[in-house]
C-alpha cells in the first residue's frame, strides 16, 4: 500500500486548484481503482467499469495504428518511386509514418483531453473515459496529410459543440470522431477530398484511391490495384481504414467482448448488400455496375461499421432499433458513395445522419412496447 | 519537413528479414482471425443454459440473468440458536407514518402476537411482537422517528390468545382478523411494494417458492415440518382474492412435495438464473400488472406459514428459518429463530472490521452492524468482504478471479461457475449511462430498463407508466445494478420513480 499513500500525499486541494485536482484524479484512478464501496444495495458490483470498456476499444485499434504508420510510409516511398516492394525499407517506412501519425494522435489527445479536463474541473466531476476512444479514432479517419492546426480546430469544435454542449460523455447526439471529420470536410474540403491528399510528403503527387477510380468502373480499379493489395491495405487512404484483416480482427474482438453490437454490424452488412444488389440490377452508371462484394474492399465501410456505427452512445439503444439503424447505415452509406460525385465515400455522412435518427428509431421501437402494455390496461 | 537521412539505404539490409516476416505475419493475422471467430462462436455455444427437470412440461425457461457465484452457500440441517433480543423496525415498511403510535412502553411484558404499535394513518394495521418477553428499548432515529422496538425474549414462549375466526367466514371478517392478529404487514401489495389497502381486493396473489438470489435459503428448508401450515395459509389466501393464488415453482430440480402437491393454487414452473425466482418476474410472465390500480399481493413462503399457523394452531408464530452465508462466514448454515433477530447473537461472533454484514441478500439487502436486527422480511444474512482497498490497474488486470457478466473477462466469456470471493467495492466510479446491452441481458422481462431509468430521471410520468414501472420492484433490477458498467444506482432511481408515481 506504500505506493497508494505516496500518490495520496501528492493530491492537490480540490477547492483551491480544481483543474490540477481533476488532472490528478484522472491519473490516480487510472493507476488505482479507488476504494469506493457500495453505501446501500446493491452491495456487490461487477468488476467491469467504463475505463475497461473504453480501453478494450483502444486495444482493438492498436494494430490499425501500427499498420497505418507503416502504410503512410509505404505510400510515401511508393510515390517517390522508391522501395516499391512492401518488404523493403520497413524501418524507414514505419519511422516516416510514425512521424506523420503520432503528431496527429498527440494533437487529437492534447486538444480533446484538455477540453475534457477543463469541463470536468468546472463541473466538479471526474473525467469520463469516452474521449480515450474518440481521440484514438480521429487520426485513423483522417488523411495522412491533414494539417495539424486544422485537426486541432476540428477536434476542439467537435468536442465543445458536439459533446460538452450536450452534457459530456454519454449525452452526445452524434459521434464525436465523425463530427471532427465532417468539420474538416465542410470547412477545409481540399484537405480531405480529391486525389492529392492521400499520400503524405510528396508535393504534386496525385494518388487516386480505389473509390475515385471506381466511378469509371471496376476495371479501372483493378488496373491500378490488385484485390490482394486492397485486402491487405497497401493502398492510399485514411490512416486506419485500409487494412481489412486488421479491421476485421478488431471488429471480432469487439464482438467477442460484446462491446460492439453484432446487430448493428450485421444490419449494416445487410444494408450494403441490399443496396449493392439493387445497384447491380439497375446498372445505370459504371459505378453502379461494380459488383456489390467489391464495395467491401474499397473505402472504409468495414472500419465505419465496426468502430463508428457501433458507438453505444450515439447508436440506437434498443435491440430491434439496432437492426434498423445498422441496416440504414449500410443502405444510405452506399447510396451516398455511388451517387455523390464530389466525394466518393458515404459512411461518415450516413452514420451522422443515422445518429440523428437513432432516437426516432428507438422511439418507434419503444412505442410498440408501450402500446402492448397499454393495451393490457 | 521530413529529414533527408531517412532516405538512406540502411534499412535495405533488413529487407530479406522482412521478406520472411511479412508472409508469416499475414498468416498470423489470418490465424488470429480464425481463432477469434472460433472463440466468438464458442462463446455462444458454450453459454450456460438453465437446466430443466426431466418430464416436466410447461416450464417457463428464462435465459437471461446470472447466478453470482459466491463462496459460502448455506448448507446442512437447520440448527436451533439461542437469540435473546428481537426487534420490529417501523422503517422496514414503506410509506407508513414515520412515528407510529406505540401501545407499549419500556419494561412492559408482551406475548408473541401482542400489538407493539400501529400506523397513525391506518390504525387498523397493527404491528405485533414476534416473541414473548419484555420491551427492553425503544430506539429512535432521525426526527424522533422510531427505528426499533426491542424485545428481550422469555425462556419459554407464550402466545397471545387469539379469537380465531373460522376460515369459511366472509372476506371482511377474515381481513379484520388478519389485521388484528398482526400478519397484515406480512403481505406485500404490488405495485409499489406497500402494506395492502383494506379496501382493495387483490386481482391475484403470487407466491414464489424458490429464491434464486445469491446465497438464498433453499425453499425446502423453509417449509420442512411446516407443510400443513403452508397449505392452510394458501387456503386462507385463496379466500382473499378475486382471482387465484399463483405458486411459482422451481423447474430446475426436484422440489419439496409441500410445493409440488399444493392444492387450490395455480402452479407455474420456472427455470433460469437469478432473477428467475423473483416473484416480480413470475407476475410478468403469468399475468402482468397493468397499472397503478391493478393490485396484486405477493408473499414469501415463511409469511404464508405464519398466516397458516394462525388457523392450524391458533397462535401467532413468527418462527423464521434464516440462512447465514457468504465468503467471510466460516460456517455457512441454516438457523431457526424468530422474525427480527439480533444479528450479533444470530452470528454468534463479532464480525471483523473488514467484513460487511448484510440483512438480506447481497443485491438487495441492508448493511447492518452486529448490534442491529434482521429486517422484517429477511430470511438470510450475507457476510462478505468490505472491499476497502485500492487495486492497482484493477480495471485492466484484476488481482484475482472475479464474478462477472462482462465478456471482457475470461470468466464472463466462459463462466466456470465456481464459487468466488466477493466484496462491496464498486470496482470503478459512477459514470454517465454508456450501456452495451448488459441491462437487457440481466432482466428476463419484455421491458426496456435503460429507457425506463432515463424516463424516471427526467420525471416523465406517462413514459414511466408506459415503459412498465409498475411491473418492477427493486429486487428485479438489482442484478442490472450489479452488471452496470457505469455504476448507476438503479434500485434507488427505481424507488424514486415509484414514489413519484404513487404521489401522482
Amino acid at each position: 500500500m506504500g505506493l497508494v499513500d505516496f500518490f495520496k500525499k501528492l493530491e492537490p486541494d480540490k477547492k483551491k486548484r480544481p483543474l490540477l485536482h481533476t488532472l490528478y484524479d484522472g491519473f490516480f484512478t487510472f493507476l488505482f481503482v479507488p476504494n469506493h464501496r457500495a453505501g446501500q444495495a446493491s452491495h456487490v458490483h461487477d468488476h467491469v467499469d467504463l475505463k475497461r470498456t473504453m480501453i478494450m476499444v483502444v486495444l482493438a485499434l492498436v494494430p490499425l495504428y501500427l499498420f497505418g504508420m507503416y502504410n503512410v510510409g509505404h505510400q510515401h516511398y511508393l510515390a517517390l518511386g522508391q522501395y516499391s516492394d512492401p518488404t523493403e525499407a520497413v524501418g524507414a517506412k514505419l519511422l516516416y509514418g510514425a512521424l506523420r501519425v503520432l503528431p496527429m494522435y498527440i494533437v487529437a489527445m492534447v486538444v480533446g483531453l484538455g477540453i475534457e479536463f477543463y469541463f470536468a474541473s468546472k463541473k466538479g466531476h471526474a473525467i469520463e473515459e469516452g474521449y480515450l476512444v474518440t481521440g484514438a479514432l480521429i487520426p485513423l479517419i483522417m488523411p495522412p496529410t491533414v494539417p495539424l492546426w486544422i485537426l486541432a480546430v476540428a477536434v476542439a469544435l467537435a468536442v465543445i459543440f458536439g459533446k460538452e454542449a450536450f452534457g459530456g460523455t454519454g449525452m452526445n447526439v452524434v459521434n464525436i470522431a465523425l463530427l471532427a471529420r465532417v468539420i474538416v470536410f465542410f470547412a477545409y474540403p481540399q484537405t480531405i477530398s480529391g486525389d492529392a491528399v492521400w499520400v503524405a510528403g510528396v508535393d504534386g503527387y496525385s494518388g487516386a484511391t480505389p473509390l475515385a477510380l471506381a466511378t469509371q468502373g471496376w476495371d479501372q480499379v483493378t488496373q491500378k490495384f490488385s484485390t490482394e493489395q486492397m485486402w491487405w491495405g497497401l493502398i492510399p487512404g485514411s490512416v486506419g481504414e485500409t487494412c481489412k484483416p486488421l479491421i476485421l480482427l478488431g471488429a471480432l474482438f469487439l464482438l467477442l467482448t460484446r462491446i460492439a453490437s453484432w446487430r448493428i454490424m450485421l444490419g449494416g452488412l445487410l444494408g450494403l448488400v441490399f443496396m449493392g444488389l439493387l445497384f447491380n440490377a439497375w446498372g445505370a452508371t459504371a459505378f453502379m455496375r461494380v459488383p456489390w462484394y467489391y464495395h467491401l474492399y474499397m473505402g472504409s465501410f468495414l472500419f465505419a461499421i465496426a468502430f463508428m456505427a457501433t458507438d453505444p452512445v450515439t447508436a440506437a439503444s434498443t435491440n430491434r432499433g439496432k437492426w434498423i439503424y445498422g441496416f440504414l447505415v449500410g443502405l444510405f452509406g452506399l447510396l451516398i458513395r455511388v451517387f455523390n460525385p464530389a466525394y466518393p465515400e458515404g459512411w461518415m455522412l450516413a452514420i451522422l445522419l443515422m445518429n440523428v435518427f437513432a432516437p426516432l428509431i428507438d422511439y418507434t421501437v419503444l412505442q410498440a412496447n408501450m402500446k402492448k402494455r397499454l393495451k393490457r390496461a | 519537413m521530413i529529414p533527408a537521412f531517412l532516405s538512406i539505404h540502411l534499412p535495405m539490409t533488413l529487407t530479406p528479414v522482412f521478406g520472411l516476416i511479412f508472409p508469416t505475419l499475414s498468416y498470423i493475422i489470418l490465424g488470429l482471425l480464425a481463432l477469434m471467430s472460433l472463440l466468438y462462436v464458442l462463446s455462444f455455444l458454450m453459454r450456460k443454459r438453465p437446466p430443466v427437470k426431466k418430464d416436466l412440461k410447461d416450464v417457463i425457461v428464462l435465459k437471461k440473468g446470472y447466478d453470482i457465484p459466491i463462496k459460502g452457500a448455506p448448507a446442512g440441517d437447520v440448527q436451533d440458536v439461542k437469540v435473546t433480543r428481537f426487534a420490529i423496525q417501523p422503517k422496514n415498511f414503506r410509506y407508513i407514518f414515520p412515528i407510529p403510535k406505540l401501545t407499549v412502553a419500556v419494561g412492559d411484558q408482551v406475548q408473541a402476537g401482542d400489538v407493539l404499535f400501529f400506523d397513525r394513518d391506518r390504525p387498523d394495521i397493527k404491528f405485533v411482537s414476534p416473541v414473548s418477553g419484555t420491551v427492553e428499548e425503544i430506539l429512535r432515529g432521525a426526527k424522533r422517528s422510531i427505528s426499533e422496538v426491542v424485545i428481550r425474549a422469555d425462556e419459554t414462549q407464550h402466545y397471545r390468545a387469539l379469537d380465531v375466526v373460522p376460515e369459511t367466514a366472509e372476506r371482511a371478517r377474515l381481513v379484520a382478523f388478519l389485521a388484528e392478529a398482526g400478519v397484515w404487514p406480512m403481505i406485500n401489495q404490488r405495485p409499489y411494494d406497500v402494506i395492502p389497502d383494506f379496501d382493495k381486493v387483490p386481482r391475484d396473489i403470487f407466491i414464489s417458492t424458490f429464491d434464486t438470489a445469491p446465497l438464498a435459503p433453499d425453499g425446502a428448508k423453509l417449509v420442512e415440518g411446516r407443510e400443513a401450515a403452508f397449505q392452510k395459509g394458501l387456503d386462507i389466501l385463496a379466500r382473499l382474492t378475486s382471482g387465484s393464488v399463483h405458486l411459482g415453482l422451481d423447474g430446475r430440480k426436484d422440489i419439496h412435495p409441500a410445493f409440488a402437491n399444493a392444492k387450490g393454487v395455480k402452479k407455474h414452473y420456472f427455470s433460469g438464473f437469478h432473477p428467475a425466482g423473483n416473484v416480480g418476474i413470475h407476475i410478468h410472465h403469468i399475468a402482468p400488472i397493468r397499472g397503478g390500480e391493478d393490485v396484486v399481493w405477493t408473499l414469501g413462503v415463511q409469511e404464508v406459514i405464519t398466516i397458516g399457523t394462525l388457523f392450524t394452531e391458533g397462535k401467532f408464530d413468527a418462527t423464521r428459518i434464516v440462512a447465514i452465508g457468504g465468503n467471510r462466514e466460516a460456517s455457512p448454515r441454516y438457523v431457526r429463530t424468530f422474525q427480527g433477530a439480533h444479528i450479533g447473537e444470530l452470528l454468534g461472533y463479532s464480525p471483523a472490521h473488514d467484513v460487511r454484514v448484510i440483512s438480506g441478500d447481497v443485491l438487495t439487502g441492508e448493511r447492518k452492524t452486529e448490534d442491529e436486527f434482521l429486517n422484517y422480511f429477511d430470511d438470510q444474512i450475507s457476510v462478505i468482504d468490505e472491499g476497502d482497498y485500492y487495486e492497482m490497474f484493477g480495471w485492466l488486470l484484476p488481482s484475482r478471479k472475479v464474478p462477472t457478466v462482462s465478456y471482457t473477462y475470461k470468466e464472463g466469456l466462459f463462466p466456470s461457475g465456481k464459487p468466488m470471493d466477493i466484496d462491496a467495492n464498486t470496482h470503478g466510479e459512477k459514470r454517465a449511462f454508456v450501456m452495451t446491452g448488459e441491462y437487457e441481458r440481466m432482466l428476463p422481462m419484455d421491458l426496456f430498463p435503460q429507457h425506463l431509468m432515463k424516463a424516471i430521471l427526467v420525471a416523465d410520468y406517462e413514459r414511466m407508466e408506459a415503459l412498465g414501472i409498475h411491473e418492477l420492484s427493486e429486487e428485479d433490477i438489482a442484478l442490472c445494478e450489479f452488471a452496470c458498467t457505469s455504476k448507476q444506482p438503479l434500485q434507488q432511481i427505481l424507488r424514486q420513480g415509484l414514489s413519484e408515481m404513487m404521489s401522482e
